[in-house]
């Protein structure tokens, strides 16, 4: 079963790169609000385009 | 802090949304011919429309032309809205589309030619993997470079999602297709067997995990809450959700392959995770629908909002069920059934299709600047599509559970109760259900697309939306700096990008040495003759693997059914390996025990079967492969040499310089199985496709009695 070791090599380097991820969205303040993005979002930024 | 301004791409977004479309209905109706198929073998007309070979063109359609295309339509929506700020490239962009199309039409041209690796999801030869793979960078510079020039700080947790699939999908993608070339259109799996078997679910499983599920639930946090016109319930959950989804998926994959040779730690390690992943999951679906909360009665009027809740409330369903399809004594009894069929199904039918079907309902009007035609006719369509998952799931859990219990009965004299074409008989006329399921589906998506012309005739597309945000205020001017610097360089983010794949690419080149050579537990599997090989392409090409397992499971039923159980070592030149994880048919893996009347036929009777199934089985619902049987038709012989050097290279241990002596034995094999033909009446050349296959077949569990192995060894 040395394929096993592919894999778990595999599984645990993409495990490494979501956890380099993680580490930098606390560290670079992603976390620091969990509430306004919820509603940021439902805002539009577009010029309304009124030619209907 | 000035406002600045600038435009979202909505071009590409019309580009892949027309695609899903097109696409959708494409795969779909495939989809309903492979249904009807099951019911009535006439269906299968010449040999690049039969069910083995356009089965996997249905999944492929589906999996990457209709979702695929639906997830790069939303992302290349959402994304630049999120982010505020236009896609990184528009010429990038296009590329992506225009490539993604060309390989869709290569694997629709491909596949029913007989071209195919035979691994699920991953049946596209070699040349199609690497433009999958150069057309995923492009996706990726694209995606990232928004993200770096993005006007919003906060990276809100759909993009998330987003760049999971990205980096998953691409591992996945190339650690499976690790591939040997024979010729433009042929290859061999590197790995072997088991070896092969566990990649391959590995991938199969991620692929269902990271195509299907993680790019949707993105989606999910982006449409639902516009669709509602409220925040997601709940922000931290989405977050928990997210990291905790990510983290779990990987290690599910073993579940595909219970009770199966491979290794039990492997099996409950998969089994383990998957369970575990029960609570994400439905982390993530509650936090869909809650989001209705309060607004439930909007849910009555407003069709993308009813597309939506059925979708989750799928996506509830099949994660629920996937758990408990882990558990290794109901997948004694699911596995190789329909019952898996329904529940892919349910994800499919419901949880990429509806949220699909939401998302066009959503953007076309929006891009066109216009309301959608007609809401009477999108109700209607999503009432005949639900009705058409119903009668879809259905009577295929009926039929599964059906298959499942008559596979194992025994009878009171220690006999099996019923035959395996009585078990066929039973559930065909569930089949019959179940295609009036799809047909119903297919209609409504037809209705679907008829509404959506005439939206967007009723419409002006705007190909740039005009828009106004805030930069972000950077502390640090060297990131600033950073930014625009490779804001201006499409091309030096490209070489960056190329240089990092090929970094992954050359880590990816370790199963080189890990699966160097494969050392046989058992004695007596030997490699197989250039016959046998050929016959062996043979069954890859014509898709036989879509409905006949080779793995026989370790309980009584199966034992006395089709002889001993499949061991590990059994496999270890089988590249690709063949379990198959459908029983449509019979298994056949113990097709050459001779002293096993219920596996073993004889070459005549083999002839004849292939001819007309129905002349040795009339119950039987296989396609006619009068073809193979056809003296006009040689087998292709050319590549032969590259063959043997190939699995040479991947480890099969034919000796040096066999290539120049394989025609010779192919010839001594094949005039055996001619002539025994001939004393039975019938006339076949040493060249007819059928001896071939013959000789396969009867290598098939040849290994346990080693007289029959000596006879066909490699010099």
């Amino acid at each position: 079963m040395k394929i096993a070791i592919l894999l778990i090599i595999c599984s645990v380097s993409l495990a490494a790169i979501f956890l380099t991820l993680f580490i930098w969205w606390v560290r670079s303040g992603q976390a620091d609000d969990l509430e306004t993005p919820a509603h940021r979002m439902l805002f539009d930024d577009t010029i309304k385009i009124k030619n209907k | 802090m000035n406002k600045e301004s600038f435009s979202y791409n909505n071009s590409i977004v019309k580009n892949f949304a027309y695609a899903t479309i097109l696409w959708g209905i494409v795969g779909m109706l495939v989809g309903v011919i492979i249904a009807f198929q099951l019911v009535e073998p006439k269906l299968n007309f010449t040999p690049w429309s039969t069910f083995g070979r356009i089965r996997p063109l249905h999944t492929n359609a589906v999996i990457f032309a209709f979702v695929g295309n639906a997830i790069f339509m939303g992302i290349y929506h959402s994304l630049q809205r999120l982010l505020k700020a236009r896609i990184f490239s528009d010429g990038l962009s296009k590329l992506h589309f225009w490539m993604w199309q060309l390989i869709i039409v290569s694997a629709a041209l491909t596949l029913p030619l007989g071209f195919t690796t035979s691994k699920e999801y991953a049946e596209l030869e070699w040349p199609i993997d690497i433009a999958i793979t150069i057309t995923w960078v492009i996706f990726g510079i694209n995606m990232f470079g928004t993200i770096i020039k993005r006007r919003e700080k906060h990276i809100y947790v759909g993009i998330w999602f987003y760049i999971a699939t990205w980096v998953t999908v691409a591992m996945l993608h190339i650690v499976n297709s690790f591939e040997m070339p024979v010729t433009l259109f042929k290859s061999y799996s590197w790995y072997a067997g088991v070896q092969d078997a566990l990649v391959q679910w590995w991938y199969g499983h991620n692929a269902v995990a990271f195509f299907l599920t993680t790019p949707f639930l993105g989606l999910m946090y982006y449409y639902m809450p516009k669709m509602a016109q409220r925040p997601i319930y709940s922000y931290k959950l989405s977050i928990l959700h997210f990291w905790s989804l990510i983290f779990l998926y990987i290690w599910a994959g073993p579940h595909h392959l219970l009770y199966s040779s491979l290794p039990d730690w492997a099996q409950q390690l998969g089994v383990a995770f998957s369970i575990m992943l029960i609570a994400p999951s439905w982390g993530g679906m509650l936090n869909g629908l809650l989001t209705l909360r309060g607004a439930w009665d909007r849910v009555r009027d407003d069709v993308m909002l009813k597309c939506m809740v059925v979708g989750i409330t799928a996506y509830g369903m099949a994660t629920f069920e996937g758990p408990l399809l882990s558990l290794k004594s109901v997948n004694a009894i699911a596995h190789f059934t329909d019952w898996i069929v329904a529940h892919v199904h349910v994800g499919a039918l419901g949880w990429n299709g509806f949220l699909t079907f939401a998302m066009l309902y959503y953007i076309i009007p929006r891009i066109f600047n216009t309301t959608l035609h007609s809401k009477k006719a999108a109700n209607t369509h999503f009432w005949i599509g639900t009705l058409g998952i119903i009668f879809y799931a259905v009577p295929m859990y009926f039929s599964g559970w059906t298959q499942g219990m008559m596979w194992k009965e025994f009878s009171g004299d220690g006999t099996l109760t019923y035959t395996f074409l009585q078990t066929t008989e039973r559930i065909i006329f569930l089949h019959a259900i179940r295609g009036v399921g799809g047909l119903l589906y297919l209609t409504g998506a037809i209705i679907m697309a008829w509404n959506l012309i005439k939206t967007v005739k009723s419409g002006k597309l705007i190909a740039n939306e005009e828009a106004e945000a805030y930069g972000i205020e950077h502390h640090k001017e060297g990131t600033k700096y950073w930014h625009k610097w490779i804001e201006v360089r499409p091309l030096t983010m490209l070489l960056f990008s190329l240089v990092a794949v090929s970094i992954g690419g050359l880590v990816q080149m370790i199963p080189t040495f890990i699966v160097k050579s494969n050392i046989p537990s058992i004695a007596t599997v030997k490699p197989y003759t250039p016959l046998e090989l050929v016959g062996r392409d043979i069954y890859i090409r014509e898709g036989c693997v879509s409905c006949h397992s080779q793995m026989v499971r370790p309980f009584p039923s199966e034992v006395e059914r089709y002889g001993e159980y499949s061991k590990a070592g059994e496999g270890v030149y089988d590249h690709p390996f063949l379990w198959g994880s459908k029983r449509t048919g019979p298994d056949l893996s113990r097709g050459g025990v001779k002293s096993n009347p219920n596996t073993y036929k004889d070459e005549e009777w083999h002839w004849r079967h292939m001819n007309n199934p129905r002349n040795a089985n009339p119950q039987s619902i296989m396609p006619q492969y009068s073809w193979l049987c056809d003296n006009s038709r040689s087998m292709e012989l050319g590549d032969l040499k590259s063959k043997i050097k190939a699995l040479r290279i991947v480890g099969v241990p034919y000796p040096k310089g066999y290539e120049n002596e394989a025609l010779a034995d192919l010839d001594k094999q094949a005039n055996e199985i001619v002539a025994k033909l001939k004393v039975r009446g019938v006339v076949v050349t040493n060249r007819t496709e059928i001896v071939a296959l013959i000789a396969y077949l009867h290598h098939l569990g040849s290994f346990l009695e080693t007289t029959t192995v000596v006879k066909n060894e490699v010099k």
